[in-house]
């Protein structure tokens, strides 16, 4: 076992000394983790609360003087502290629907590729059934019928995304399942459960983290569509998707309003993809650019 | 190339009935029906409803009858929007659908190809940078965001173009891009990958060494095997198209199959939605069909 961690450890270190050695990727990294600390720190920084509203600034555009660093919307609230607020909604699912989804992937893929034989057919053919739906459409029906819960986001969004996580467990499981300390441990009656459990997931956290990176942009991009349309969090609540959706409405009168949220989650997104991109070349320099 | 046809066509049978029985269910299974309305029917009309929509039996027959209408190409009734057939209301929303669509598929490929090309020929410059990093840009900012800004900039402040609606070829200009934005960016990166590959080959090396020009090599050996990629990337592109159309069909007021499919969810118009999905399944299975034969031909070595 040692051995083995001792691998992935060193994989990872050569990925984190790649990805820090390159300017892009760690100014990515840093403007990333102030993103997370604003949202984190959202309430020390504005004398506003995320549904107060100020009848005396109705719409005004950013200014130091009044505290309302990002404007005001059209009801009076402040959008500095609503951007933070839907930031922090907006990073937790990404986060957790991604947990699911890894969740998922991770021992589908997993248990597909070490079983082969006709459990691997009929495991792959499933996820190759399931990449042919039109899933935007299914997790829209989600939300209508069963209201705009936040939970339903993290479930409908993670079970969406589990395929690609699936197939490249699947990929590298095979691989690896007949490498010699596979063997040994099938040798000395370990149970498969715990040979999965124990020895092929933990060394294929490297490339899972990189995936995982990937992912996270895909489902904050998934929710603030939802968001968007009107399914997603709702009042008071906020996301970055709902805000851009009210801004787009006052885009005229205040810009601002729509200025401000679009940049958070462009630049969330921005840094997301970079890292992972980063990541990516780190671990495999052959792949550049795409999907393999 | 016909056992190909067949062995795909079959195979695409499962697939669709997955998919019709996940929409079937999911939309059964949903609080709240097609007659429900703010004025409250009498017992006796609700009844009549349901028995004349076939909604008092069993789920499991109710879903055997759509499938025979379906077979005979009959998507049923709409619940909402009372005298139209779900057939009617495809046929109207769906040319709109597919003109943007297309459109925004054709601009995304050739400049997406172009864009990726340029970048790859001058791979490590700073006009690679600048390019790749528009291009992660353009990954990033998702369709409702530049859709809005779009408007603000070309038809609010500079009223270049119509901000929505129907109308001639400049009414679709924004739209279009504005679906296509995302999809540039992304065959952009996906083409400057390969094409770096390709133009490291021996075979471009030898073609070089024989003295053709850089032109002449681009397009008679670079191209083809540099496109690989994107071509395979084409599938999940239609899908993205179909969805992003969802929202820029709302922003730009168009009046395609994407406004209808958010409408009937929202108005509980089982047989709407229901044809939406199955229609488009069946659209992006037959298109990843055509793809997987067109890879085919461009690259002899893939045996179907």
């Amino acid at each position: 076992m040692t051995g083995v961690s001792q691998q992935g450890h060193s994989l990872f270190r050569i990925a984190m000394r790649s990805l820090l050695s390159s300017k892009a990727t760690t100014t990515a990294l840093a403007l990333m983790a102030i993103v997370v600390l604003l949202t984190l720190a959202a309430p020390l920084l504005s004398p506003w609360d995320i549904d107060s509203t100020d009848w005396d600034n109705v719409a005004t555009s950013p200014s130091i003087e009044t505290a309302h660093y990002f404007g005001t919307d059209d009801v009076g609230r402040d959008i500095f502290v609503r951007t933070l607020y839907g930031g922090r909604i907006s990073l937790l699912v990404g986060l957790s629907a991604t947990m699911v989804s890894l969740v998922i992937g991770v021992f589908w893929g997993a248990i597909a590729g070490y079983a082969g034989g006709r459990t691997d057919q009929l495991m792959m053919r499933f996820v190759d059934v399931m990449y042919a739906m039109p899933f935007m459409f299914f997790v829209i029906l989600l939300m209508v019928f069963f209201g705009r819960n936040i939970f339903l986001i993290f479930v409908a969004v993670g079970a969406v995304n589990w395929l690609d996580m699936a197939r490249i467990v699947r990929g590298q499981t095979l691989s690896m399942k007949h490498r010699e300390f596979v063997e040994a441990a099938r040798a000395g009656g370990v149970s498969n459960l715990n040979i999965i459990r124990r020895h092929i997931i933990p060394n294929l956290l490297g490339v899972v983290i990189v995936y995982v990176t990937l992912t996270i942009p895909q489902v904050i991009l998934v929710e603030s569509f939802l968001s968007f349309l009107g399914l997603g969090v709702q009042e008071p609540m906020t996301s970055w998707g709902a805000l851009v959706n009210d801004g787009a409405a006052l885009m005229e009168s205040a810009p601002w309003t729509l200025f401000f949220p679009a940049l958070f989650l462009a630049a969330t997104l921005f840094c997301f993809n970079f890292i992972g991109d980063g990541l990516r070349d780190a671990l495999d320099p052959r792949d550049s650019a795409g999907e393999s | 190339m016909l056992r190909f046809t067949v062995k795909r066509f079959f195979g695409a049978i499962p697939t669709l009935l997955v998919l019709m029985v996940l929409a079937f269910a999911l939309i059964r299974v949903a609080p709240g029906g097609p007659f429900d309305s703010e004025k409250q029917l009498s017992a006796e009309i609700q009844e009549r409803l349901n028995a004349a929509y076939h909604l008092d039996e069993p789920l499991w027959q109710q879903f055997i009858r759509y499938l025979g209408n379906l077979l005979q190409g009959d998507f049923g009734p709409s619940f909402a929007y009372a005298d139209y057939t779900v057939s009617e209301l495809i046929a109207t929303g769906f040319p709109v659908s597919l003109k943007l669509g297309s459109l925004a598929m054709l601009l995304a490929i050739i400049a997406g190809v172009a864009i990726g090309t340029m970048a790859a020929l001058k791979q490590n410059t700073r006009t690679d940078y600048v390019v790749m990093t528009a291009a992660m840009t353009g990954v990033s900012v998702p369709t409702f965001v530049i859709a809005p800004l779009l408007v603000l900039v070309f038809a609010v402040t500079l009223q270049w173009f119509p901000a929505g609606g129907l109308g001639d070829w400049r009414n679709l200009v924004l739209p279009v891009i504005a679906l296509a934005l995302p999809q540039i960016a992304y065959i952009a990166r996906l083409t400057r990958g390969s094409m770096i590959e390709v133009l490291r080959s021996d075979y471009i090396r030898t073609a070089r060494a024989q003295g053709l020009t850089q032109t002449e090599i681009l397009f008679h050996h670079a191209l083809k095997p540099a496109i690989l990629p994107v071509v395979s990337y084409l599938g999940p592109a239609t899908a993205a198209i179909i969805t992003g159309s969802v929202v820029v069909e709302q922003i730009f007021g168009v009046p395609g199959l994407g406004r209808f499919f958010v409408q009937g969810a929202l108005n509980r118009d089982y047989t709407l939605v229901m044809g939406i999905v199955v229609f488009y399944g069946v659209l992006i299975i037959c298109f990843n069909f055509f793809v997987d034969i067109a890879y085919r031909w461009l690259d002899p070595r893939v045996k179907l």
